[in-house]
């Protein structure tokens, strides 16, 4: 009996570990159906043909890149598809932050954007890239791999990554939707990133 | 303890069927996507070939008009796209990117024609959530799929297949690309079907 006890005690440990597990597992895969969003930003992009670009982002001389070596104390990633409605509509406005940026003196060597096209192939990100007369870099991912690893967002996505003093690239702001007003957009992303701009 | 364990498997199953896919879908269409969650890749049998004569048809579209393909034999290339559902995640996030790409078509003599086996009603109000297109986009909802089954792409469950067929302008199927339904065709290909017929 006291035998039969025990066993049904462990039994429902190992029903609880296991769906705590299964539950975290689907948090990875899919953190929508979480309260928060936990995919990496731990990945590497190809280094953009066009040197122009190349010193945009400070990684000249290499064949691929992190986040973490861009030129750069904060680092916007915008997630977006040439498919997205809401990303066609916003292309002016998110041309506008990149021209905000670059002309601030403060902003424009510590602040760098970049977009990566989820399940758009190169052809789809040119064609983007050409449609809005988009200046910043834009990356393709036709097979959502770094879609999937960065946690299925929907678009417009906007990360914020700023550098830490050890090099590391820490998370700070994750939001989908439209930016709406970009002076708001870049002021709040400013403010929650905590850094303290050169001048 | 066997009715436990089908209890841990079925919780099991179901987290990670919630997990399983999710595709990089637009924030544009809110809540109002019903997703079906991952589908049989194809469910028809294509009757047709390149080379083929297309099936002509006569359907309503949501212009209010009525699109006859064989009105633009001698006159322009056809683009018919089939797309399974309205209101679904992949099919919400096909059009617009085809909306914005009007000037390649147009470059390339080519007229797109959007077709699906929903009603009239409802492909109207999913085409003004997503801020409208510049093709037409007709109706096979009655008979059911009738257009579909002649091109060999009406599924069992009575969607059709997301598939194109590019028509030239003798009415001869140029180009078919049946895609798996869980996916979006690349936009690259298919301009490149197109930039074939046009020596």
């Amino acid at each position: 009996m006291r035998y039969q006890h025990n066993t049904g005690r462990i039994l429902n440990r190992t029903i609880l570990a296991i769906l705590v597990m299964a539950a975290g597992a689907a948090c990875i895969i899919r953190p929508g159906i979480c309260s928060q969003r936990s995919g990496s930003l731990d990945f590497d992009l190809p280094v953009p043909e066009e040197s122009l670009q190349q010193a945009y982002l400070g990684v000249q001389g290499r064949d691929r890149f992190t986040l973490g070596q861009i030129a750069a104390r904060v680092v916007i990633v915008e997630i977006f598809s040439m498919y997205c409605p809401i990303c066609q509509r916003e292309a002016a406005d998110v041309n506008a932050l990149f021209d905000r940026i670059r002309q601030d003196p403060q902003l424009s060597e510590q602040v760098k954007l970049l977009g990566i096209g989820a399940g758009n192939s190169a052809f789809e990100v040119s064609f983007f890239k050409k449609k809005y007369h988009i200046e910043f870099p834009l990356f393709a991912d036709g097979d959502f791999q770094l879609h999937k690893q960065i946690g299925e967002v929907n678009t417009p996505h906007f990360f914020g990554l700023k550098k830490l003093e050890n090099g590391d690239m820490e998370l700070f702001f994750s939001r989908s939707g439209e930016i709406e007003d970009v002076e708001t957009f870049l002021q709040t992303l400013l403010k929650e990133s905590g850094v303290t701009l050169q001048p | 303890m066997k009715k436990n364990l089908w209890i841990v498997g079925l919780c099991v199953i179901g987290i990670l069927a919630a997990s399983a896919y999710a595709f990089g879908r637009s924030s544009a269409f809110g809540d109002k996507i019903f997703d079906f969650g991952h589908m049989k890749s194809l469910d028809s049998d294509t009757k047709l070939s390149e080379g083929d004569a297309a099936p002509d048809f006569d359907l309503p579209a949501i212009s209010g008009n009525r699109v006859r393909l064989s009105e633009y034999r001698g006159n322009r290339h056809v683009m018919l796209t089939f797309i399974p559902a309205a209101w679904t995640p992949v099919c919400s996030d096909q059009w617009p990117g085809y909306h914005i790409a009007r000037e390649l078509f147009e470059d390339l003599d080519t007229v797109v024609i959007g077709i699906s086996c929903d009603n009239l009603p409802s492909l109207h109000a999913w085409i003004l959530e997503m801020g409208g297109v510049w093709f037409d986009v007709v109706s096979d909802f009655w008979p059911h799929g009738k257009v579909s089954d002649a091109y060999g792409v009406l599924r069992s469950d009575g969607m059709s297949e997301r598939a194109v067929f590019i028509i030239d302008k003798t009415g001869i199927i140029r180009f078919i690309h049946l895609e798996d339904i869980n996916a979006r065709p690349d936009l690259g290909v298919l301009i490149q079907a197109l930039e074939e017929l046009t020596p």
